[in-house]
């Protein structure tokens, strides 16, 4: 095999990663080779970085195949990555403050995050099998470490335990499912395996390794049954970590089910529907029930955002262009949401630690009236109420379940975001109705921005960011197809 | 004239508007002096359109002729409803019918909204008492105005609306909102029957507006309408229903049971709401609706002996009530009666006659009996009372003269007699005009009911103004002549109450054409009926007359000559006592029939229905089962490695399970 590097311009698509990985490498030298308390510098270049990746990504759009077909560059990618790239440089922000208490005052940190990241844009521009499996170990990695990083914490050493076993367990689903495929259609990369497929040569051994191969990315998304770690994960790894899990990671994954489905398993649409449809009401349904039960604040919003995979996971079982378009704008609102909440629980830090029950918030609205609003207006979007964004975000996927004619899916997931509604809004009543218990400290300021600049985008959703957002996430679905 | 028509209408919104918003900023005394000028000023205006009517002259030929069917004048304000075939304008309709009515109800809301200047002197919340009363007359001239029967309902609800909030006006007393949502209650029995009629109008006719329905009556003649269980003369059941509306209004037999209560109000709002204006609105609408009421000989005869009934019924309760607001009360409901038998017996004008002095001199005697009650601190029970005459006797002899005209004083067949005397002869005249059963049973209920009125009017002068005092010594000390501000308003209703009568015997009762050229059109001027009942005998002009004179010597001889004769009378007829007295059991009988099963289907839809089955079933059960689910889908979250793993190869195999069975390979 021969590259199909004529010159240096051919790297152009590939820029952005290649600009993260040095850098990634450069910190790690800095963090080594400079004295002192290196972590708050070595953070504030990482975020840096990673923000003007970003900027390099969405200034300088270059589309294009590369390494053998591979490596693919286009507006899907760009899309993605942006909110990827959001989602970390955030995460990062949010840590900042609490670094000390979080035991993540240590450079390795910033490091990790944006190898993670790394990894995470590799995944979303896999255009093969085996860099698919690239990209998503070595985000894997970089977050099996992150998880356990508070190596003194018991819980969160179990947690990490937990998700590397648990993650190594999938990834050999993965490639059992990918290696099936290969041995069935001969061809590893995406675009020929659709080729295969259509040609009607089809066996039950491929279904075989098209369950396992979305089992093995389903657990990176954490949709129901491969779901279990995610509230243990979520509750024992420090909360900046948690907000990171819950962010970047969840968009790279659903991005890289969403360019396999469409592009390599389009011609067997019935089939990997069908697990799709499995796991979106399977997800919807056990999370609206399960976190009912929870009072530990970090494990009801793991189970929140099991739900919320499972209703964006509503618009990919239509297998349309509006479906796509439509978990688009889903996962790009579900960071908003996500990122804005974990900047509410960062900012409610009390003497000896920080509010990790629900009873905690009791009377949040007496002692904290900001960061009560901010997370009453968090609770009413994640419920999905008009004029929220979260209304928008379930209004197209549910839209595109029911011109794909899935009516019985789009009633389950509107009934099941009514039993969501439960949890969400006792989180409200407890800050408004209850009498307060505990003092909280003044919020940083990075957090009353970030807290701030969410509620202020999902309450005027319509009126801003909710047209460009969308013609955008419209445009990146389009090179899909 | 334009803009007279509608300061009319208009000046008493503005006035309710000015004393609803800014009554508590601009003070009782201010809200008071504006409502009442405004009020004045419309009663000027409403004068001055109605006096060029009775001097209009004769046309001769052709003219006279076309003079008959003039076109009422319209101004038309806005279109209102226009939707599909439904196209309603917002008009103000003014024709003799309509002038009547202007001046009945500015003149004596004129004359209530003075009066009350005095009366509710020290009520806090006079400002919202005027605004209810200026409200009120709007509502009320919106009725009479209208053009067509959307804008009279609305004037209808308004009025409505006006009463309850009136009746309730002392809110803190228990009492009186009962009355109030009483009122309410059974209007809205009425105001059903009502909204059918107007429905069925537009079903059968298409239009809403009177002169259409009225151009197309002739045609519709025998068109038949099915309704609920059966096949309906059209014309028949339309008038049926909106006759139901006007029972309701105007208290009538069956649905007269708010009235009394509706007592609990302020006296001047009995006066001017239950007495004079608001009650009579159903005797309006039948006389304006008179073409369609002609077409149907079967309700014409239903409201003659509605009427009648309501009459002697009435007159019989009356006779043994105790509160003095309560006997002119049951007075005016049996005065209604009177009306509706001249409309059942198609004498449309004198039916308005009697509205038109009745509003004089029952207004009168409500407000005197106000001017009693003022003068004995509140109280109302005649019982308590006596001897009065000496106390107050400019306010007695007020209620003598509205007693004279009430009972209907007078020398038939000669212009000398109180307003009562001509409209209440032309009705029992007009009753013996119907002739055979149905006009017998009309003559001889109004007969026995005029001696009825006689003695329970008597008595209540009696009673009130004659003999030995039996109030609590105090208070009769202190009885004292009302001021100025309330005697003056007597005063003018004094002069209607005596002049009413022999000025406009004429117009409403002299001859067919003087009648017609008066009323030019508006209501139906059945020759044939007013000719019957011109030819009644000479004993039956003196009928009601020597009725009035045998109540008036019965009373007195029961109640200044020999004062224990009514107790013995009572204790002998014990059960017809106790049955008038209980009003025929009326309330009992509801109470019965339709409230308590009411209640208790109320009660078993929320205890039962609301209570059990939606919340505590449905709501919470589904609440239960949630939780359920909760608690073992929590518990599958064990926290064991193993058992994580586990979930995730039971999760692929039922997948592959799944993607075979359901996707299959194709």
């Amino acid at each position: 095999m021969t590259s199909d590097l004529m010159s240096l311009d051919a790297l152009l698509p590939v820029l952005p990663e290649i600009a993260l990985a040095l850098g990634a490498l450069a910190l790690l030298m800095a963090g080594v080779f400079l004295k002192g308390e290196t972590h708050a510098s070595v953070s504030g270049i990482a975020i840096g970085l990673l923000v003007a990746v970003g900027v390099l990504a969405l200034l300088y759009p270059i589309d294009g195949v590369l390494f053998n077909g591979v490596f693919v560059a286009d507006g899907f990618g760009r899309y993605m990555k942006t909110l990827i790239l959001i989602g970390s440089a955030l995460a990062l922000v949010l840590s900042l403050s609490s670094a000390g208490e979080n035991g993540l005052a240590k450079f390795e940190y910033s490091v990790l995050v944006v190898l993670a990241t790394l990894g995470m844009m590799i995944m979303v521009s896999a255009n093969d099998l085996m860099s698919l499996y690239i990209g998503l170990e070595l985000q894997s990695l970089a977050l099996y470490v992150v998880a356990a990083i508070k190596r003194e914490s018991t819980r969160a050493s179990e947690a990490g335990l937990k998700y590397f076993v648990l993650g190594a367990l999938s990834s050999g689903m993965l490639l059992y499912g990918a290696s099936l495929i290969y041995g069935f259609t001969g061809q590893t990369q995406i675009d020929e395996i659709a080729k295969v497929l259509s040609l009607g040569d089809r066996s039950l051994g491929l279904t075989v390794g098209l369950v396992f191969l979305l089992a093995g990315l389903a657990f990176k998304i954490s949709a129901v049954p491969f779901h279990m770690w995610t509230p243990d994960v979520y509750e024992g790894a420090p909360t900046p970590v948690t907000a990171f899990f819950a962010s970047a990671p969840k968009v790279a994954a659903m991005a890289l089910l969403i360019r396999v489905v469409m592009d390599s398993f389009e011609p067997i649409a019935l089939q990997w529907q069908q697990i799709v449809i499995f796991l979106s009401v399977a997800s919807m349904v056990l999370a609206a029930f399960a976190a009912i039960g929870q009072k530990n604040l970090k494990r009801l919003i793991a189970y929140s955002s099991i739900g919320h995979v499972g209703f964006a996971l509503v618009g990919l079982s239509a297998g349309s262009q509006g479906g796509v378009d439509g978990v688009a704008i889903y996962m790009a609102i579900y960071l908003t949401m996500t990122l804005a909440l974990f900047a509410c629980l960062l900012a409610l830090r009390t003497e000896d630690g920080f509010a990790e029950q629900i009873s905690d918030l009791s009377g949040l609205a007496q002692t904290k009236p900001f960061i009560a609003a901010t997370m009453a207006i968090l609770m009413f979007s994640l419920i999905g109420v008009p004029p929220l964004a979260g209304f928008f975000a379930k209004w197209y996927v549910f839209l595109a379940a029911v011109e794909a004619e899935l009516f019985v899916l789009a009633v389950i997931g509107v009934l099941a975001s009514a039993v969501s509604a439960f949890y969400y809004l006792r989180i409200v009543k407890v800050m408004y109705f209850d009498e307060p218990v505990l003092q909280f400290a003044a919020a940083p300021a990075e957090l009353r921005v970030v807290m701030g600049a969410g509620a202020f985008l999902l309450v005027t959703y319509f009126f801003t960011v909710g047209a460009p957002l969308g013609a955008w996430a419209h445009n990146a679905a389009g090179s899909l197809f | 004239m334009t803009l007279t028509y509608q300061a009319i209408v208009f000046l008493p919104l503005i006035g309710f508007v000015i004393a609803g918003l800014a009554g508590h900023r601009i003070g009782h005394r201010n809200a008071e002096i504006i409502t009442s000028g405004l009020l004045i000023i419309s009663a000027m205006l409403a004068w001055l359109v109605f006096l060029p009517m009775l001097f209009a002259a004769p046309a001769e030929g052709a003219a006279g002729e076309a003079a008959l069917h003039a076109e009422a004048v319209k101004v038309e304000l806005f279109r209102w409803i226009s939707s599909g075939e439904i196209d309603i304008g917002w008009v103000i309709r003014v024709d003799t019918l309509t002038a009547v009515m202007l001046v009945v109800v500015t003149t004596i809301s004129a004359v209530v909204h003075v009066y009350s200047i005095g009366y509710m002197h020290d009520d806090p919340g006079r400002w919202r008492f005027f605004a209810f009363l200026s409200f009120f007359t709007f509502a009320m001239l919106m009725l009479v105005t209208a053009d067509n029967l959307v804008q009279m309902f609305f004037g209808w609800e308004g009025v409505g609306l006006a009463s309850y909030l009136l009746i309730g006006f002392w809110y803190h007393k228990p009492s009186a909102n009962a009355a109030a949502m009483k009122a309410f209650v059974v209007n809205r029995i009425g105001d059903f029957g009502f909204s059918l009629g107007i429905f069925g109008t537009f079903f059968l006719f298409g239009a809403l507006d009177f002169d259409t329905i009225f151009h197309a009556v002739p045609g519709m003649e025998g068109t038949v309408l099915h309704f609920l269980w059966g096949d309906w003369d059209a014309l028949t059941l339309i008038a049926l229903l909106l006759f139901v509306g006007a029972m309701g209004k105007s208290a009538q037999f069956l649905l007269h049971t708010w009235l009394p209560d509706a007592m609990e109000g302020p006296t001047p709002v009995s006066a001017l709401i239950h007495a004079a204006t608001m009650v009579t609105a159903g005797v309006f609408m039948v006389a304006r609706m008179s073409p369609l009421f002609e077409a149907s000989p079967v309700a014409m005869t239903v409201v003659l002996y509605i009427g009648a009934i309501t009459a002697f019924f009435a007159a019989t309760v009356g006779l043994v009530q105790n509160d003095i607001k309560r006997v002119i009360a049951y007075s005016t409901c049996s005065q209604l009666g009177y009306m509706f038998v001249a409309l059942g017996a198609g004498v449309y004008s004198a039916g308005i006659f009697h509205l038109f002095t009745h509003a004089f001199f029952k207004a009168l005697l409500f407000l005197g009996a106000g001017a009693v009650i003022h003068a004995m601190h509140h109280e109302q029970d005649m019982r308590r009372m006596g001897g009065l005459r000496k106390k107050i006797p400019v306010t007695y002899g007020l209620m003598i003269i509205g007693t004279l005209a009430l009972t209907g004083v007078g020398i038939p067949g000669t212009p000398f007699g109180f307003a009562g005397f001509f409209s209440k002869d032309a009705i029992v005249e007009a009753a013996y005009g119907v002739g055979g059963t149905n006009g017998a049973f009309a003559f001889w209920s109004l007969v026995i009911a005029a001696l009825f009125t006689s003695f329970y009017s008597w008595r209540l002068l009696h009673m009130t103004f004659h003999g030995p005092t039996r109030a609590d010594a105090q208070i009769f000390e202190h009885a004292h002549e009302s001021p100025n501000v309330m005697l003056w308003p007597l005063y003018v209703l004094a002069a209607g109450a005596v002049l009413a009568g022999v000025v406009f015997n004429d117009f409403f009762f002299g001859h067919a054409e003087h009648i017609m050229h008066f009323f030019a059109g508006s209501v139906v001027v059945d020759e044939a009926a007013l000719d019957a009942a011109h030819a009644a005998p000479l004993w039956v002009k003196w009928a009601p007359t020597m009725a009035m004179l045998i109540g008036f010597v019965v009373a007195f001889q029961m109640y200044v000559r020999d004062r224990e004769l009514p107790a013995r009378l009572a204790n002998a007829n014990r059960g017809l006592y106790q049955f008038l007295l209980n009003k025929w059991y009326f309330d009992e009988l509801y109470d019965f029939l339709f409230i308590r099963p009411t209640l208790w289907i109320g009660r078993a839809l929320w205890r039962g229905f609301d209570d059990w089955f939606v919340d505590k079933t449905i709501v919470e059960g589904l609440g239960d089962r949630v939780r359920d689910v909760t608690q073992r889908v929590v518990r599958l979250q064990s926290g064991y490695l193993y058992h994580y793993a586990f979930a995730m190869l039971i999760g692929v195999a039922a997948l592959v399970t799944w993607a075979i069975a359901a996707g299959g390979l194709n």
